[in-house]
Parts: C-alpha cells; sequence; structure tokens
C-alpha cells in the first residue's frame, strides 16, 4: 500500500514530540518514554500513577480533538488483526526487557547521546527493517 | 493540580505530533522500513524533528534549572549496561513492531481514533508486558534452599 510523502508534517509532528519531550523533563523530570509512562499504570500501580495517567489521558483525547476541529490525520492499517495482536505481544515483551521503545530510546536517550539508548535503537531499527522485508518480500504477507 | 493539568497538556501534545507526523499511522511506519517496496522515507522527518528539539531543549532544561518545577529531582535513567537483556528486547521490538506497525507512542494516541486494530494490538501490548514482568519476577526471586 503506497503512502504520500509528507516531509512537513512530519517534520511539525517531530517537532511537538521534541517539545513534548522537554517538558515533561522541565515540569515532571522524566523521560517522555512510552514504555515507562505506560508500564507504571499496569498493576501493580507504581507511587506517582496520576501524572501518568493524565499525560495518557492527553495523548489519546488531542488526536480526537484535531480531528473534530477539521485535521486529518491519515490511518490505515495493512495488517490482520491475528497479526497486529502477535505483534502486540512481541513489542510488550521487548520493550519490557528493553526498558523503552522509539519514543525512550529513540528520541529521550538518543538526544541525550546515552550509548545504551543508542545501541538499543539502532537494534530495533535493524530488526524492524529485517523483519518487513521477510514479512513482505519473503512471505509475502 | 498544576502537576496534572501540566502533565495532560505535555500528553496532549505528544498524543498530537505522534498523529500529525505519521507514526500512529501503521501503513506508514511499514512503508519507512519497505526501502525495497513501497518505500516513504517521512519517518526521517520525524525522527529529526523529534531529536534536535528534544536535544535542544534538554540543552535549556540542565543548563538552567537544578531540579524540575514538579519534582525534588530529574529522574535519569541510571541503568547504563548494554547486555544481553537490553539488545535481547530491543531486537524482540523490533520483530513486533515490524509485524505490526505500530510501537507504544504510535499506538496509544491512536486509541481514541483508530478502532479495532489498535485496540487488538495495544491489549495484546500490556498482556506482552504483564506476562515478560512475571516472567521476570520469577527469574529474579532467590533459589529456595532445600
Amino acid at each position: 500500500m503506497e503512502t504520500v510523502f509528507t516531509p512537513w508534517m512530519s517534520l511539525a509532528g517531530g517537532v511537538l514530540i521534541g517539545i513534548s519531550a522537554t517538558l515533561l523533563m522541565a515540569m515532571n523530570g522524566r523521560i517522555a518514554g512510552m514504555t515507562g509512562i505506560m508500564t507504571g499504570i499496569i498493576p501493580p500501580f507504581s507511587t506517582d500513577w496520576p501524572w501518568r495517567v493524565a499525560f495518557l489521558a492527553g495523548a489519546v483525547i488531542a488526536p480526537v480533538i484535531y480531528l473534530a476541529a477539521g485535521g486529518a490525520i491519515p490511518y490505515a492499517v495493512p495488517v490482520a488483526l491475528p497479526l497486529l495482536a502477535l505483534g502486540g505481544l512481541i513489542v510488550g515483551v521487548g520493550v519490557y526487557f528493553g526498558a523503552g521503545c522509539t519514543s525512550g530510546h529513540g528520541v529521550c536517550g538518543m538526544a541525550r547521546l546515552s550509548p545504551r539508548s543508542i545501541a538499543a535503537t539502532v537494534t530495533f531499527m535493524i530488526f524492524t527493517g529485517l523483519t518487513v522485508y521477510v514479512v513482505r518480500h519473503v512471505a509475502g504477507l | 493540580m498544576a502537576k496534572l493539568f501540566a502533565s495532560l497538556v505535555i500528553g496532549a501534545i505528544f498524543g498530537l505530533g505522534i498523529a500529525i507526523s505519521g507514526m500512529a499511522n501503521p501503513a506508514k511506519v511499514l512503508n519507512f522500513f519497505d526501502v525495497a517496496g513501497t518505500w516513504d522515507p517521512s519517518l526521517i522527518f520525524v525522527m529529526g524533528g523529534a531529536l534536535l528539539t528534544t536535544a535542544l531543549g534538554y540543552r535549556l532544561v540542565f543548563g538552567r534549572r537544578q531540579k524540575p518545577m514538579f519534582d525534588a529531582a530529574f529522574h535519569l535513567p541510571v541503568n547504563k549496561a548494554i547486555d544481553t537483556r537490553l539488545l535481547a528486547g530491543s531486537a524482540t521490538f523490533g520483530i513486533g513492531w515490524g509485524i505490526a506497525g505500530f510501537c507504544p507512542g504510535g499506538a496509544i494516541p491512536a486509541l481514541g481514533f483508530g478502532g479495532v486494530t489498535v485496540i487488538v494490538f495495544t491489549g495484546a501490548m500490556v498482556i506482552g508486558i504483564v506476562l515478560a514482568r512475571s516472567l521476570d519476577g520469577l527469574r529474579q526471586k532467590p533459589a529456595k534452599a532445600f
């Protein structure tokens, strides 16, 4: 499935992610990593769960408001439900042991030039690329 | 209350950024990695914009503040180890991301508009985290003396 190249919207979105990461550090002193923030509200809750719930609520509500205000969010899932479930399960196990994902390691950790986050990011980018190649061009799904 | 309101707004900025950038759109994410097929390089601009902004922002924050506004100290990761746990976990995450096209930060902001697909992914991801955490808990318990 083809998607449209959107350098400006993607750049603008990236800058917003960076502003959010900066503000979360300035206000709460926290890394804006979705894995870390989310894991704190999967029982047993961490003691500082309220700000995590507020952050997640904001992240869910903002795109809905943007859509209601007439904004467009292109969205298509060219993956069957069983594979989405399998992928989700694997992602959950991976980000737990890897202690982070694209936001925590890929953005916040890399921005701090953390060798650990750079190693993690390079590793998952390579494995994501390999997996997409195998799924699309070897298995032909 | 101020901390909660700030967290809500900061989360909203994050979610809007993810949504308009294309990170919440599996078709676009998978195409970024599909260099041999329907390649869409847009996500380079997401990562570039996010990284540069965060790097500049962190410099400002750490240069000007001794502590964050709503906490006694900055909570920076203390684990510096590049070990099997980190690399195997990251590789596993990559495999799942390549299968589904959603990463955690891409999935959560799509929950409000993405319908059943993102709900199935997110539910499975939470189960994966719970499974991994309980496995890890079993492994790390000290062996019982017989």
